[in-house]
C-alpha cells in the first residue's frame, strides 16, 4: 500500500481531509480493512446499474462508474478473496469525522512498509488430515483442508499403504494447485510421528518418477518439522521450532508467538503478574503496572475493528497509557495463531512489571451477571 | 467395478437366500415362521395404530407386513399415509411405473405373484421415498436381542488395552502370547522372523505378528491400535495393542476408550524402568484411569535381563503401586506379574528358569481371567463409535468399532452422527463370525447399506435413530487438571475422535470430593484440581453427557473428565 500523493506522510495527516490510498496487493486489503472503523467515510470509484427507461417503454441497464463516498455501517473481510465489502449510507464529502488516533495510525504505518518476507507455506498434516497454509507476516491462510479416510489394521496392511499413498497424492496435488512454487520459497511439512517425513519422502520418489526438476526442488528445499497434531492450532509448535528459527529471518509472526509463550509461562507461574481480559487489564493499566521495566500490553488488532467509536477510543487510550508509562503495546495480529490464542484470552492480555493479586476481584453484581451468561452456553448441549 | 465382478462378490449364502426367495413365490405359500411372524406384526400394527385400526382390513395390514419384512413401524407409516390420511395427491402413473419396472428387475425376493399392485406400489412409493438407492432394504428378523443374548451361551467376553512406555516390549509380549495360545503358528512366526533378519532385527519377529504396516515394520515401532482376539477355556478376549510413542497417544486413547482393563507393560531393565516412569508409563496410566478403566494389571518385563531378580521386581512393583494408587486406581485393583514377553516365561506357561522360581503367583493369562469385564449398557439405546471404514466385498461402507451401549440387528435402520445419514445393517460379524445381533460390550464389524461413504467417518457414532445423540459444538466438562488450565487450544479426544478446540471459559473451580463450587471464574486452573470449564470446537461432533473427555495441548495430556 501506499500513499496516492507521493508528497504525503504519516505525520502530516490532515485530520480534517483524511487521506488517500492506492490498493497495490491483495494482503493491503487485510490493512484496509484494520484501517476503515465503523463511522468513518470511505470514498472509492464504483460501479453502479442504472436502469433507464426510454420514452417508448423500452429498458436498457447501463453500468455507471461513479465516485461514491459512503459512512461505513459494517465491514465483511473475505480472506480467502482478499476483498473487503464496505456497506453503510452514501455522504456528501462534508461531513468528515474521520479519527487518526495512535492505533490507527500505526496499522497505516505497518501497511505502508515495504519491507515484506515471501509467505511461507506450511502443511501441517497427520495421517488422513492436511491443513495447507499460508504465513504471511499479518496472518495465516489455511488454503485447504484435505480429509481423507486411512484403512486401517483391520484391513490388509497393502490397504493402509495404499489409503496413504492416495492421502499423499491428493495433498500433493492440492499443494501444487494452490501454492505458486514459480519462486523459491520456505516450505514447512509438520506433523506427529512420521507422516511429513514420509510425504517428503513421497515427494521425492514422484520427482524423480515423472522427472519433475521442479518439485525435486520443492522437496529437497522442504523443512520437516515435529507437531503434535494435524490441526492448524499447532503451527504455534511449528512456528517456534529451532528448524524454522534457523531458516527464517525474524519476522513479526515468530515475535507474535515468542509473546504468547512468554506470556503462558508468566500465568502458570501465577505470581500476579500475568493478566487477561479486559477488566482486570484495564484496571492494571490504570494503576501504571503495564509500564517500564517490562510492562507488556499484549492486543488483538480486532479489537480495534469495526467497532463503535467509544469501545474504540477505550482501548486506544489503553495502548497510549501503556506507551506513556514507558511499557510495549503489542498488536497482534487476530488473523495468526498466536492472535488466535490471545483471542481465547478475550483478545488482551498484559504482563505486568510488579505483581498486583486482587484484580479479578469484581463486585458482586457483575459475577451474578457473568454466571448466567455461562449458563446459558451450557444448555445448547 | 463392473457387474460382473460385483455378482462373483456375492457369497453364497446371499445367493442362497435369494434362491429361496424364488420358491417361495411360486408356491405362493407362507412358511410357517412366516405365518407366525405375520399374526404377531398383524396383531402389532393393530395395536400401533389404535383407534384408525377399523380404517384398514387385515388384508391391507399383512400386504404392508409382507413388503416391509415384518417392520412393524413401517408398515404403520405405510398404512397411515395410504389409507388412513391419505395425501392430496398420488404420484404420476407414468413415473409409478418406470420405478416398478426398476425396482421389480432388481428385488426378486420383495415381491411375492400374489401381492398385486399395490405391493407394487408400495415398491415404487418407497423407491421414490429413498432416491439414493434402488436396492431391498436388507432383511430383519425383529429378534428381542436382550433376550436373545441372555439366552446365549455364550462366554463372557473382555477387551483389555496393553499401554506402556515406547520399546516396553508391548507388541513382541502380545505376540508370544498369540504364538502359545496357537492364535498364529510358528510357522507365520518363522516367516517373520526371517523378513526382520533381511532387514537385521531379529527381535521385531514377535511384534510383527501385531505390527502389520509397513511403516510400523520399518520403524520397529507400533502407530496404530492393533486388535486380535483370543479365547481361554472362560473368556473371549479382545487385545488392544496400543502405540507407546507419545506422537500417537491418540490412538492410543481410541483403544483405551473399548478396553474393559488394562495391562501396563513396563521395561524392567536398568535404566529403562527409570525413563519410562518419567515418560509414557505415566501418562498412560493417567489416560487409562481418566477413560473409565479401573482394572489394572502390571507386566514387569524383560525381568530376564536381571537375571529374575526379586529385589527389582519388589522395587518396581512399590514404586508403581505407589503411583497407581496416587492415580486413582483402588490397590485391589492392582496385580503385578513378573514376565518375559520374548521367551514367553510366566504369559501362558509358569517360568521354567530356576532363576524365577520365588515368584508363584497367577500367569499374565490368569490375571487376565479373573478380571471382570465392565457391566454392559444393554438397555440404553444404541451407540457406537466408529474405530475404522473400510471397503469389503460385502459392502463398501463396512466399519468396526465397539458397542458402547444399547444392542443391533441385521436390517436394523441406524443414524450416523454427525452427517445425520440414515443406512441399514446389511449383516454383522461379532468377533468377525457371522451372526445376527450384537449387544454393547462386543467388537463388531457391520457391513451398511443406503449409505455413502463420504458420510462415514472414523470417530463418528452410529445410534439409534429413535434415539440420537445430539451434535453440539459448545459443551461444559467437569475437569480433572493434569496441567494448568486457562483459556486456551486444545485438542479434545473421545474414543477415536479427535477435534480441535478451545477453553473458552472456567466458570468454576470445583471441591475434589464433594464437587461444591469453590471459587467462581478463576484466572487459571492449578495442576490437580477439578473445575468445571467450557469448551468450544471447531465443528459439531456427537456428544452426550456421561461421555469421558480427554483434553490435550502441544503433545500433552492437560485434562480430563466428564461431560456434563
Amino acid at each position: 500500500m501506499r500513499f496516492a500523493s507521493k508528497r504525503q506522510t504519516v505525520e502530516a495527516i490532515d485530520e480534517e481531509a483524511g487521506v488517500s490510498l492506492l490498493i497495490m496487493e491483495p494482503e493491503d486489503m487485510w490493512h484496509a480493512n484494520n484501517l476503515i472503523a465503523v463511522g468513518d467515510v470511505v470514498n472509492a470509484p464504483a460501479f453502479r446499474k442504472v436502469t433507464m427507461t426510454t420514452t417508448t417503454g423500452s429498458a436498457t441497464v447501463k453500468s455507471v462508474r461513479t465516485n461514491l463516498s459512503i459512512k461505513v455501517k459494517s465491514t465483511f473481510f473475505d480472506p480467502l478473496a482478499s476483498e473487503l465489502k464496505v456497506s453503510g449510507t452514501v455522504v456528501n464529502e462534508n461531513e468528515w469525522i474521520a479519527g487518526w488516533d495512535s492505533v490507527a495510525l500505526q496499522t497505516l504505518r505497518e501497511a505502508l512498509s515495504e519491507d515484506r518476507p515471501d509467505a511461507v507455506v506450511a502443511v501441517v498434516m497427520q495421517e488422513g488430515l492436511a491443513n495447507i497454509c499460508l504465513i504471511t507476516d499479518i496472518r495465516t491462510i489455511v488454503k485447504h483442508r484435505i480429509e481423507s479416510s486411512i484403512p486401517k489394521k483391520r484391513a490388509s496392511s497393502k490397504d493402509t499403504a495404499g489409503g496413504m499413498a492416495s492421502f499423499y497424492e491428493k495433498t500433493l496435488s492440492t499443494l501444487r494447485n494452490a501454492v505458486d512454487f514459480s519462486t523459491s520459497r520456505t516450505l514447512l511439512l509438520a506433523s506427529p510421528g512420521f507422516v511429513a517425513q514420509d510425504f517428503r519422502a513421497y515427494m521425492q520418489s514422484e520427482a524423480s518418477r515423472t522427472a519433475d526438476k521442479a518439485l525435486q526442488r520443492i522437496a529437497k528445499e522442504a523443512v520437516v518439522v515435529h507437531s503434535s497434531t494435524g490441526h492448524v492450532h499447532s503451527l504455534n509448535e511449528v512456528l517456534k521450532s529451532p528448524e524454522v528459527q534457523k531458516t527464517m529471518r525474524d519476522t513479526r509472526f515468530t515475535t507474535e508467538t515468542m509473546l504468547m509463550d512468554q506470556f503462558y509461562d508468566r500465568l502458570r507461574m501465577d505470581d500476579g503478574r500475568a493478566w487477561y481480559g479486559t477488566k482486570p487489564v484495564e484496571k492494571a493499566i490504570a494503576e501504571g503496572a503495564v509500564g517500564r521495566g517490562g510492562g507488556v500490553l499484549l492486543i488483538n488488532n480486532a479489537l480495534f475493528r469495526s467497532m463503535d467509536v467509544a469501545t474504540r477510543k477505550k482501548y486506544v487510550a489503553l495502548v497510549d497509557k501503556v506507551k506513556e508509562d514507558g511499557g510495549e503495546a503489542r498488536l497482534l495480529s487476530s488473523d495468526h495463531e498466536s492472535g488466535q490464542r490471545l483471542d481465547a484470552l478475550g483478545g488482551i492480555a498484559a504482563i505486568l512489571t510488579y505483581p498486583i493479586l486482587d484484580l479479578d476481584e469484581d463486585d458482586e453484581d457483575e459475577e451474578a451477571a457473568d454466571v448466567e451468561i455461562s449458563a446459558e452456553g451450557t444448555t445448547i448441549l | 467395478m463392473s457387474r460382473h465382478q460385483y455378482v462373483r462378490s456375492l457369497d453364497v449364502h446371499d445367493a442362497m437366500e435369494e434362491f429361496e426367495g424364488y420358491s417361495e413365490e411360486e408356491e405362493d405359500e407362507l412358511s410357517p415362521e412366516d405365518r407366525a411372524l405375520m399374526n404377531q406384526g398383524t396383531i402389532d400394527v393393530q395395536a400401533a395404530l389404535g383407534v384408525e385400526a377399523s380404517k384398514v382390513t387385515i388384508a391391507q395390514i399383512e400386504e404392508a407386513l409382507w413388503h416391509y419384512y415384518y417392520d412393524v413401524d413401517k408398515s404403520v407409516a405405510y398404512l397411515t399415509a395410504k389409507f388412513i390420511n391419505p395425501p392430496p395427491k398420488a404420484a404420476k402413473p407414468v413415473a409409478r411405473q418406470t420405478n416398478v419396472d426398476t425396482a421389480g428387475k432388481k428385488t426378486p425376493a420383495a415381491q411375492p405373484n400374489k401381492k398385486g399392485g399395490s405391493a407394487a406400489e408400495a415398491v415404487a412409493a418407497e423407491v421414490k421415498d429413498l432416491k439414493i438407492s434402488d436396492a431391498p432394504l436388507p432383511k430383519s428378523r425383529n429378534l428381542d436381542v436382550i433376550s436373545e443374548f441372555q439366552k446365549s451361551k455364550n462366554k463372557k467376553s473382555a477387551s483389555f488395552v496393553v499401554v506402556g512406555h515406547v520399546d516396553a516390549g508391548k507388541s513382541t509380549m502380545m505376540g508370544r502370547l498369540l504364538l502359545e495360545l496357537k492364535v498364529v503358528d510358528q510357522r507365520t512366526v518363522d516367516k517373520l522372523r526371517k523378513e526382520a533378519e533381511t532387514i537385521g532385527k531379529t527381535s521385531f519377529a514377535l511384534a510383527w505378528v501385531l505390527d502389520q504396516r509397513s511403516e510400523e515394520r520399518s520403524r520397529g515401532v507400533t502407530i496404530d491400535i492393533a486388535t486380535n482376539r483370543f479365547e481361554t477355556d472362560t473368556t473371549a478376549f479382545t487385545i488392544l495393542d496400543a502405540p507407546g510413542h507419545r506422537d500417537f497417544i491418540p490412538n492410543m486413547i481410541a483403544g483405551a476408550s473399548q478396553a474393559d482393563f488394562a495391562v501396563l507393560v513396563i521395561d524392567a531393565s536398568i535404566g529403562a524402568f527409570e525413563s519410562g516412569l518419567k515418560g509414557q508409563t505415566k501418562e498412560h496410566s493417567l489416560l487409562i484411569r481418566s477413560m473409565g478403566v479401573s482394572r489394572i494389571i502390571v507386566a514387569v518385563n524383560k525381568l530376564d535381563m536381571v537375571a529374575w531378580s526379586q529385589e527389582r521386581f519388589d522395587e518396581i512393583r512399590d514404586q508403581v503401586s505407589g503411583f497407581l494408587s496416587a492415580t486413582g486406581f483402588q490397590q485391589k485393583s492392582i496385580s503385578f506379574v513378573p514376565v518375559s514377553g520374548l521367551h514367553g516365561d510366566n504369559l501362558v506357561q509358569r517360568s521354567t528358569d530356576p532363576a524365577a522360581s520365588w515368584y508363584t503367583g497367577p500367569t499374565l493369562v490368569e490375571e487376565l481371567e479373573k478380571s471382570e469385564p465392565n457391566a454392559r449398557a444393554l438397555a440404553k439405546p444404541l451407540r457406537m463409535t466408529v474405530s475404522e471404514v473400510y471397503r469389503t466385498m460385502q459392502s463398501p461402507v463396512t466399519v468396526s468399532g465397539r458397542i458402547d451401549a444399547g444392542s443391533l440387528q441385521t436390517g436394523d435402520a441406524l443414524l450416523v452422527q454427525p452427517s445425520g445419514e440414515k443406512a441399514y445393517v446389511k449383516s454383522v460379524l461379532v468377533d468377525e463370525a457371522p451372526a445376527d445381533w450384537a449387544v454393547a460390550g462386543q467388537n463388531v464389524v457391520l457391513h451398511l447399506s443406503h449409505i455413502d461413504p463420504i458420510h462415514v467417518k472414523v470417530g463418528d457414532i452410529i445410534c439409534d435413530p429413535a434415539k440420537p445423540i445430539p451434535r453440539a459444538d459448545i459443551f461444559t466438562m467437569k475437569a480433572l487438571a493434569f496441567d494448568f488450565l486457562m483459556p486456551m487450544q486444545v485438542d479434545v479426544h473421545r474414543g477415536r475422535l479427535h477435534a480441535a478446540g478451545r477453553i473458552e471459559a472456567i466458570p468454576a473451580l470445583l471441591d475434589k470430593v464433594s464437587g461444591a463450587v469453590t471459587k467462581k471464574k478463576p484466572k487459571i486452573v492449578k495442576p490437580a484440581t477439578v473445575a468445571r470449564i467450557v469448551v468450544r470446537l471447531e465443528a459439531q461432533v456427537p456428544l452426550e453427557a456421561g461421555q469421558r473427555v480427554v483434553l490435550r495441548s502441544g503433545g500433552q495430556t492437560v485434562a480430563a473428565g466428564l461431560l456434563e
